[in-house]
């Protein structure tokens, strides 16, 4: 055992001297041989195997990516209290990306090729998630993303565990249609996700008979709202779409609330905003307004008391669970799924096993798609209540078929 | 007609924000000439010593009043121990002061990463400070309304300590010649220590203020020092009375611009319009006519 070890102390010296870019091309020279570059680079000899956790422990992004952080450590902990994956405990490996896109993609790369991960969770920002898509296209490596984005992607190595648009933007918009409220304002982060989505909603707004009647932009971590509060409040609107990140929210609904505009008077909906930034924006901002999700700590099941119960011994509790953590929490149990299928922590193996694998979810029952690699959701649209959690008002029933491409829409033909 | 006058006093309220988080930087930059990178680190400070206060005093107005003083003091103490520590070291080298002062910047926002937490952390404001007042149409926001209070205060008070002290006379009496001034037997040592402590004090007074409109960060100084630097640079250094005026005239610029364009299109104006201002003036709007030779 000791002798194998060393021997590959010795092949891992080898490589660090060739560089990490000689050992990426000798990778690509070997076409049509995925399986075995892929088992190369990712370590699966010892008890262990490690995992990548890359979140944002620093910076505007921080407020959210903790969070996810803490539950992807949670669902690592469990599994491994069970045995671990294919008997092998799983080892995590946090990298903070630090709210800057480029810090991603460079952690990114640390984790595939110094700590040869099988597998990394994370990422919550689409920028962050287009930084680090090359890296994890071309090191074949797996990204499991537990964000909810704004579609038309489809990346043959990452898996997107969120919702993409017509599992919660498309069932938001539905529902806002049928309340009434067909006057939007739409503000968002000035980046990829607000910038597509609202591409997406122009779309649909002007085939359902809806009328966008402002769109504003704010650069991430923003906080002088003042004039875009004016603006919405002169537009006429019926509602607010709101896919700011971040906490520009916090200066957000603090200009919103001084302006003398609240949820009865005009109501925002947030794609972005879950239970755990209500608590730090703050309940007295946030009450009575609306956000679209696929999890709420409130969702009913077995699955779902289980999973707060054990999130609140582990983290304190007062402290909430949402969708992106669900959906990280989940990521790994689906991860773990997989690989047991293909038997093999082997990327091409685990991809092969995907379709159809399903799980008892505290979201309820999600299914993964093979053929898109995203995962079958219920879209669920809720009211922030004075508690500060968020009581569901309308749900869709039933999972829905995740559509990236939206190819199930007429109006977003026109769309990349 | 009120379309105007809401984004007028959102401008305004805007130049309170820029002028309060510039008035430290009058001090430092335009009358001692230092750079100090580490300028957002105090208003971050005061942030953060508001923060701090409201973990132990449960009533949010009582702590934003004790906060006020008490960021003054922390932030000012701060300023003063960088100045004898590292500044003073540094007069006659200005590019080494910036990077010296950058430094400490990055040391400072980890410091702060390491005490509170990487995630921002966020204070309530008092009831009396969410709400709003409507006259004549247009809605006036509390808590801008005590953000350009306090700004008013601030640049007042500034005023009489500048104008009517004989500190205040002194700190002018080195700011015009250094040279005469100390021949003259005043402490030029001491005034700068005292000029700093008051430059940076104020910041920890902006660092208050910007509690009650945004989150609370380590990183949250870097947002604000670049806006500081430039209130004050086309102001003209060496005069408040340049940087009130700029403070005031960019946000109110911003506003109107943000209004009718968008948040980046206007950023981007103001700024061609700021290197404008600058080769027409490159002094500044205002400066100081002195008959050093310097």
């Amino acid at each position: 055992m000791s002798g194998f070890s060393i021997s590959r102390r010795g092949l891992l010296a080898g490589a660090s001297a060739l560089g990490a870019s000689a050992a990426l091309s000798a990778c690509g020279a070997k076409t049509g041989s995925d399986t075995s570059s892929a088992g190369a680079k990712a370590d699966t000899s010892g008890d262990t195997v490690k995992v990548g956790l890359l979140n944002s422990l620093s910076g505007t992004m921080a407020i959210s990516e903790v969070t996810v952080h803490n539950a992807l450590l949670l669902a690592v902990k469990e599994i491994n209290a069970a045995g671990g994956v294919l008997g092998k405990k799983l080892k995590p490996i946090s990298q903070d990306g630090a709210s800057d896109w480029p810090t991603f993609a460079e952690k990114a790369q640390t984790l595939i090729t110094d700590d040869k991960v099988v597998a990394t969770f994370g990422c919550w920002t689409s920028a962050s998630r287009k930084a680090v898509k090359p890296v994890f296209e071309r090191n074949k490596s797996l990204l499991f993303y537990p964000v909810q984005y704004e579609g038309l992607e489809q990346s043959p190595y990452i898996f997107y565990i969120g919702a993409t648009t017509n599992q919660q933007i498309i069932p938001a918009l539905d529902y806002l249609k049928k309340q009434g409220l067909t006057k939007l304002y739409l503000v968002g982060s000035d980046y990829v996700f607000p910038r597509t989505a609202n591409k997406e909603i122009r779309a649909y707004a002007k085939a359902n008979g809806m009328e966008i009647v402002g769109e504003d932009y704010a650069p991430l971590g923003s906080t002088e709202f003042s004039t875009i509060v004016n603006k919405v409040k002169d537009a006429g609107a019926d509602a607010v779409f709101n896919t700011l990140n971040g906490d520009s929210n916090v200066a957000f609904f603090k200009e919103y609330k001084s302006a003398g505009l609240t949820a009865k008077s005009l109501p925002v909906l947030s794609v972005s905003i879950a239970e755990e930034e209500v608590k730090s924006i703050g309940t007295q901002y946030l009450e009575g307004q609306l956000t679209a999700w696929n999890y709420y700590q409130t969702t009913p099941g077995a699955a779902n008391e289980k999973f707060v119960k054990a999130y609140q011994a582990a983290y304190g509790k007062d402290k909430p669970t949402s969708d992106p953590m669900e959906a990280a929490y989940i990521s790994v149990y689906l991860w773990k799924e997989m690989v047991e299928k293909a038997g093999s922590f082997d990327v091409a193996k685990v991809k092969a096993a995907s379709d159809g694998i399903e799980l008892d979810a505290p979201e309820g029952k999600v299914t993964v798609d093979g053929a898109t690699q995203h995962v079958y959701k219920t879209a669920r649209i809720g009211k922030v209540g004075s508690d500060g959690l968020i009581t569901e008002v309308w749900n869709s029933g039933k999972p829905i078929k995740p559509d990236p491409y939206l190819k199930g829409y007429d109006w977003a033909s026109g769309l990349s | 007609m009120t379309v105007i006058l809401n984004q007028s006093f959102t401008g305004i309220s805007i130049g309170a924000v820029l002028l309060l988080i510039a008035l430290g930087l009058t001090l430092t930059f335009g009358q001692m000439g230092v750079i100090n990178m580490a300028h957002g680190e105090f208003i971050m400070a005061g942030a953060y010593t508001t923060y701090v206060l409201q973990k132990s005093i449960s009533s949010a107005g009582v702590s934003l009043l004790v906060a006020l003083p008490l960021a003054f003091l922390v932030a000012g103490a701060m300023g003063a121990l960088l100045e004898w520590l590292l500044i003073r070291r540094l007069y006659t080298r200005p590019l080494d002061t910036l990077l010296v002062t950058w430094g400490v910047s990055l040391m400072l926002q980890q410091l702060a990463r390491d005490l509170f937490g990487a995630p921002n952390v966020q204070t309530a404001a008092p009831d009396l400070l969410t709400g709003n007042i409507s006259v004549a149409g247009i809605t006036l926001a509390n808590n801008r309304l005590f953000i350009l209070g306090l700004a008013l205060l601030c640049v007042l008070g500034l005023t009489l300590i500048l104008r009517l002290t004989p500190l205040g006379r002194r700190i002018r009496a080195v700011v015009q010649n250094r040279d005469l001034a100390e021949v003259s037997g005043i402490a030029t040592e001491r005034v700068d220590r005292t000029t700093f402590f008051i430059g940076s004090g104020l910041a920890g007074v902006a660092g208050v203020a910007l509690t009650l409109v945004g989150p609370i960060g380590p990183t949250m100084g870097t947002n604000y020092i670049v806006d500081a630097f430039l209130v004050v640079v086309v102001g003209g250094i060496a005069q408040l009375k340049g940087s009130v005026i700029t403070a005031f005239a960019l946000g109110v610029l911003q506003s109107v611009l943000e209004y009718s364009t968008t948040v980046s299109v206007a950023k981007v104006i103001v700024l061609v319009a700021i290197v404008a201002i600058l080769q027409w003036r490159p002094q500044g709007l205002y400066t100081l006519r002195t008959r050093s030779l310097a």
